[in-house]
């Protein structure tokens, strides 16, 4: 079967969810091979091996992580030259996407970013204009490199060799121009990565404050969910804008969304509207987040989420 | 300092945006075009940092004739000029292949600094820095929410899902923006009536010494196949809040089992 390479996302050793989601993916497609920077492989091993990692190859350096993107680049693309894989499966997050563009370049391949399924043929399902249009699209030409939304496919297991192989961790002086100097980690307490996170609650400018962001925190811990922002939100700093959600922030697709005091903008929409299930908290009947609603309540947020937070409480004790 | 800032000519997120069917690209007459919001950010960027270390600001755009809107409106903000690149043989170029093109621009017109947005509304690929950088051989500073340059040294704060890294680097450099940058300062009455008489060279691919075999829907590394616009959500149960609008919420979560 033909190798598909997999760029392993991992928070200091341990395997992000995202991955175990290529991998899924990438087993229905060839025989998925994990590429690692960084520590961490040995004692990632039995996971990888649980979601059907062929084989690992590890570049155990600190310089993936000390500078920007390029070096990873680098090896995917030293990798792609040297397997002549079917395809390279990225994570479609920030730092993922750029990683597709570089070695896009370097590999003059065809890169398709933001994509929620593949079918025969390595056919991408991508979702554009907010979704509201679903297209199927394929790279025509070199190695298709393929950037998978998180959250896109459940991760499922089915066991693999996860064989370790170390490789080169040489890396050229061109790709380490941009250096990692320092890391501000903003407080988000044990909550989930947003678009990682299978349930996200986010609260808009019917907060009205940033003190009262609390009550979103409130329920999200109450339900183990990540926290988002509509932009009116963030605009008006009542919440971080990395947490915003929309056009111009996160793009999530999770199992649960809860909107509270948002009012649905096509730009707040862009960023949530392919969440499976999705319920809101709206005061006006008119608001158009309605129309996305699987379940809606009509009311003062200020008396349902409380409600609500004691009601999750209680059944979770029970 | 020679600032270059790329601007992209988008559809309008009020309207409805669509493909066209004869070749699956963009229908840009469906919709109303406007200069990418996060273009904005950039240009604002450019002109204060020409403003605190002198130089020159010119905008760079690839797109059709109808672009020449959104290369006024940057230089109605303050932007010196402007080149536009504008070619029926680009039509439906993908990232790649606008990355090759404007690598091609960005080496006649010299730059210390490129800035440009960090993603486009409707492509949404988040990639074009990382290829620039990646073509011009250069740092690649993207998703900034901060930028401090002493004309030799670039630092920025690159945001990311936990807070933001603080990266270094020497210029010339690509630069790509994020919102929470800076805010764009609205063209004035003055700045429209300056933007009139500055200079906007339009070039074709000939001009710039690009293959226009290389370019195009054609040219491109993807394509689309198909395309489908998403079946609507079957509509949802909407209720009143009568004292138990949270109980009620409480009672769906648990019927599809969240807990
Ligand atoms: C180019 C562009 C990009 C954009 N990108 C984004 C983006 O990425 N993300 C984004 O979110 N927006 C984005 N926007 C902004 C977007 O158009 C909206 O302005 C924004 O989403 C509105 O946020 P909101 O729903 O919180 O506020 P509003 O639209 O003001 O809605 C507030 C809602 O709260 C309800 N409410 C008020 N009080 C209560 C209460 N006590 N109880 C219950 N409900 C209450 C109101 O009925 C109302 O529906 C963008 C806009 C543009 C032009």
């Amino acid at each position: 079967m033909a190798e598909i390479l997999v760029l392993a996302e991992h928070d200091g050793g341990t395997v992000k969810k995202v991955t175990l989601e290529l991998l899924t993916l990438a087993r229905a497609h060839g025989e998925p091979s994990v590429v690692w920077t960084g520590e961490g492989a040995e004692g990632a091993k039995a996971r990888l091996a649980e979601f059907g990692a062929a084989k690992v190859y590890v570049a155990d350096s600190p310089d993936y992580a000390d500078y920007v993107v390029a070096p990873k680049a680098e090896l995917l693309a030293t990798l792609v030259a040297e397997k002549a894989p079917a395809a390279v499966l990225v994570a479609a997050t920030s730092e993922g996407r750029e990683v597709a563009g570089r070695l896009a370049v370097k590999t003059g391949s065809g890169v398709l970013t933001d994509v929620t399924g593949i079918s025969e043929g390595l056919v991408g399902e991508q979702s554009i204009f907010g979704g509201a249009i679903t297209v199927q699209s394929k790279v025509r030409t070199g190695t298709p490199i393929i950037a998978v939304r998180p959250n896109a496919v459940s991760p499922e297991p089915a066991p693999g060799a996860a064989a370790i192989e170390a490789v080169s961790t040489e890396i050229s002086d061109a790709a380490k121009t941009a250096r990692l100097t320092g890391r501000v980690v903003a407080e988000r307490g044990e909550r989930p990565e947003l678009t990682e996170a299978s349930i996200v609650v986010s609260g808009g400018r019917g907060l009205g404050s940033g003190e009262h962001f609390a009550l979103i925190e409130q329920l999200a811990d109450s339900l183990g969910a990540a926290v988002g922002a509509s932009r009116a939100a963030t605009d008006a700093g009542w919440y971080p804008h990395q947490f915003q959600v929309g056009q111009t922030g996160k793009t999530v697709s999770p199992q649960l969304y809860m909107a509270i005091g948002i009012s649905g903008a096509i730009q707040h929409r862009a960023g949530m509207q392919t969440s499976k299930t999705i319920m809101v908290v709206n005061k006006d009947p008119e608001a158009p987040i309605f129309e996305l609603a699987d379940f809606g309540v009509v009311g003062d947020l200020f008396k349902v989420v409380p409600q609500l937070i004691e009601e999750i409480g209680k059944r979770s004790e029970g | 300092m020679n600032i270059v800032v790329l601007v992209k000519q988008v559809p309008d997120t009020w309207s409805e945006r669509t493909l066209r069917p004869s070749d699956n690209t963009l229908d840009r007459d469906a919709a109303d075009g406007v200069a990418n919001e996060l273009d904005e950010y950039a240009i604002e960027e450019g002109l204060r940092l020409a403003e605190a270390h002198g130089g020159e600001v010119t905008i760079v755009s690839m797109g059709p004739d109808k672009a020449a809107e959104v290369i006024r409106k940057a230089l109605s903000m303050g932007a010196d000029k402007a080149v536009h690149v504008s070619d029926e043989a680009l039509r439906g170029s993908d990232g790649l292949v606008t990355s090759a093109v404007l690598a091609a621009v960005l080496a006649r017109t010299g730059f210390d600094l490129v800035i440009l947005g960090s993603e486009s509304t409707d492509a949404r690929m988040g990639t074009m820095a990382a290829m620039l950088a990646e073509r011009l051989g250069v740092p690649q500073m993207s998703f900034a929410s901060k930028v401090e340059t002493d004309g030799s040294k670039i630092t920025i704060h690159r945001q990311a899902d936990y807070g933001y890294d603080t990266v270094e680097g020497t210029l010339p450099a690509v630069v790509s923006v994020v919102e929470k940058i800076n805010e764009p300062r609205y063209p004035s009455f003055k700045g429209i009536m300056a933007a009139k008489k500055k200079p906007v060279e339009t070039l074709t691919l000939a001009d710039i010494g690009f293959d226009p075999g290389q370019a195009g829907l054609a040219a491109s590394a993807t394509e689309v196949v198909s395309f489908a616009k998403r079946p609507p959500r079957a509509a949802g149960t909407v209720v009143t809040d009568e004292g138990d609008g949270g109980i009620k919420a409480a009672e769906f979560l648990a019927a599809r089992k969240f807990i």
